[in-house]
């Protein structure tokens, strides 16, 4: 590899002009594209998909914003090249109602992770929540959380800067089905209670 | 992010045909730490050829009774199998301690290893780094050097290794498989990656164009007795300051086999054969536990940030080894 900083240095002729066409099935809905080898798969759900609930947060895997479902798994879509996912099953907060339905179109439906966090206040400013969000969902069909601690540590990816924490903790754990702590716990006090839910 | 073609590979031969026809190709396959150097324009490569559709995903018993994992399964799906959860505790448990669910659920075995350091001049292109361009200096040999190496180093570079899995790997003593233009090859774990020396840019001893293509485990997992202690500026999500990898045999008392790694101390998961070998035999009491411990570090150097760690990983590896026997061989307060 070149020892040099700038791209004048490298060896990149022909590279600009690359194009690679690639589908993904998008929240149900069938999406083709020609796009840049570089494209990550959190730019064009955004700005090609115009699906941008998806949110850029750090852009570098530090913060999970970006998070959402790809083949049923939880991934930081940042990280992600898009070409190297072409084929892809993707569902993004967009669209997780729908996929909890079965497919059936419901404007007014809201996934239960997306209640649960409405109902126990788990967020301030929102920009983390869709990541949040999606990042729960996959946690537990990945299934395995048995106390909230699970929860916690299952999470870590996930930042909030408001740190609305024990809120989001009490929503996941309503909707896995773990015994939900009052919302007003302190984080102290939930991390002694780990195993005994 | 940097301009670069790509390339998609659907096996290993093709995969290094590929990268034999660029002059800077880097294979690609979770693309958890190489598309994020890319973006931080400290990798620089003009070709990616994506290994992800390669057939290394299967984890197999192996004729001795071992596993062997290939390169491609994802580091969830290891630390989650049911025969590596049960017989190698230590690789799920160093496993799970690392990265995030969301990297864990996409990062691979064979770019667990081949990550680069977090030092934090490595990926700051506005600073000197060995490492990124030789020669250009090491700024963390009096700057901000908190999460680097005591172990091992050199006049050139600092850097520690950050995995967790790695610290695991060494000391199940495990071994890795490679393919490349002339064939494929077996490295002992010890022998894979390198210290920095005076070569702080090569991390491994992995040939130009040569692949990973499985990690394979002895029949020993040391599932009654092992730790994976790592110690971190947060409860999770965070790089080891100090991480320890311990497997033992015991017998009447005895300490038959002791297999230890450190991470987070040097420019790769840290073994010191000569330790092994004078605790090996020892009755199992504090003394023998706590002089394995300080000669661990005979040999450690600290600097203004990082000194700390002298002492740190002491106190980690005896409380590996009470986690791993469930004894105290510490004082009482």
């Amino acid at each position: 590899m070149s020892t040099s900083n700038t791209r004048d240095a490298l060896d990149l002729a022909g590279v600009d002009e690359q194009r690679i066409g690639m589908t993904f099935e998008i929240n149900g809905t069938r999406h083709q594209f020609e796009l840049e080898p570089w494209t990550t798969l959190l730019d064009l759900l955004r700005e090609r998909a115009g699906l941008t609930g998806t949110r850029k947060g750090c852009d570098h895997g530090q913060c999970g914003a970006c998070t959402a479902l790809v083949n049923g798994q939880r991934i930081n879509t940042c990280l992600a090249l898009a070409a190297v996912y072409d084929g892809s099953t993707i569902t993004t907060i967009e669209g997780l109602a729908r996929a909890v339905k079965n497919g059936q179109e419901s404007d007014d439906a809201l996934h239960p992770m997306q209640q649960a966090f409405i109902d126990h206040d788990a967020f301030q400013c929102g920009y983390c929540t869709p990541g949040q969000i999606c990042s729960a969902v996959g946690m537990l069909a990945e299934g395995h959380v048995d106390t909230r601690d699970d929860i916690r540590e299952l999470m870590s990816g996930n930042l909030c800067r408001c740190g609305a924490y024990v809120n989001i903790v009490n929503a996941i754990a309503e909707v896995a089905q773990l015994n939900a702590a009052p919302t007003s716990e302190r984080a102290a006090g939930d991390r002694k209670d780990g195993g005994a839910e | 992010m940097n301009r670069f073609s790509y390339a998609r590979a659907t096996d290993v031969e093709q995969a290094i045909a590929h990268h034999r026809g660029s002059g800077a190709a880097a294979f690609l396959a979770g693309g958890t730490n190489l598309v994020d150097l890319i973006k931080e324009n400290v990798a620089r490569p003009t070709l990616l050829v994506d290994i992800t559709r390669l057939p290394l995903k299967d984890i197999q018993t192996t004729p001795p009774g071992g596993v062997k994992i290939g390169a491609l399964v994802t580091n969830s799906a290891v630390a989650y199998h049911e025969q590596i959860a049960q017989r190698y505790p230590l690789l799920a448990k160093a496993i799970l301690a690392g990265a995030s669910a969301q990297i864990r659920n996409v990062a691979t075995v064979g770019g667990n290893l081949l990550q680069r350091t977090r030092c934090h001049y490595f990926y700051d292109t506005g600073t000197p780094c060995n490492k990124r361009e030789p020669g250009s200096g090491c700024p963390a040999l009096e700057g901000v050097n908190r999460i680097h190496a005591i172990l091992g180093t050199s006049e050139q570079c600092i850097a520690v290794h950050p995995s967790d899995m790695c610290v695991a790997l060494a000391a199940l003593d495990a071994v890795v498989h490679l393919a490349g233009e002339s064939g494929t090859r077996v490295l002992p774990f010890a022998n894979f990656h390198r210290l920095a020396g005076d070569t702080p840019q090569i991390d491994t001893n992995l040939e130009a164009g040569e692949i990973i293509t499985a990690v394979e485990l002895p029949p020993a997992g040391f599932a009654d007795h092992h730790a994976y202690v790592k110690v971190r500026d947060r409860a999770s999500y965070a790089f080891a300051l100090v991480s320890v990898a311990l497997g033992l045999r015991l017998e009447d008392e005895k300490i038959r086999e002791v297999n230890c790694a450190l991470g987070g101390v040097a420019h790769k998961p840290w073994r010191d054969v000569e330790a092994e070998a004078w605790l090996r035999g020892q009755a199992l009491t504090r003394d023998a536990v706590r002089g394995f411990a300080d000669m661990l570090v005979r040999e450690a150097h600290g600097r203004r940030g990082n000194a700390f760690k002298i002492e740190l990983t002491t106190r980690a590896v005896v409380r590996a080894f009470e986690m791993a026997t469930q004894r105290r061989f510490t004082e009482e307060a």
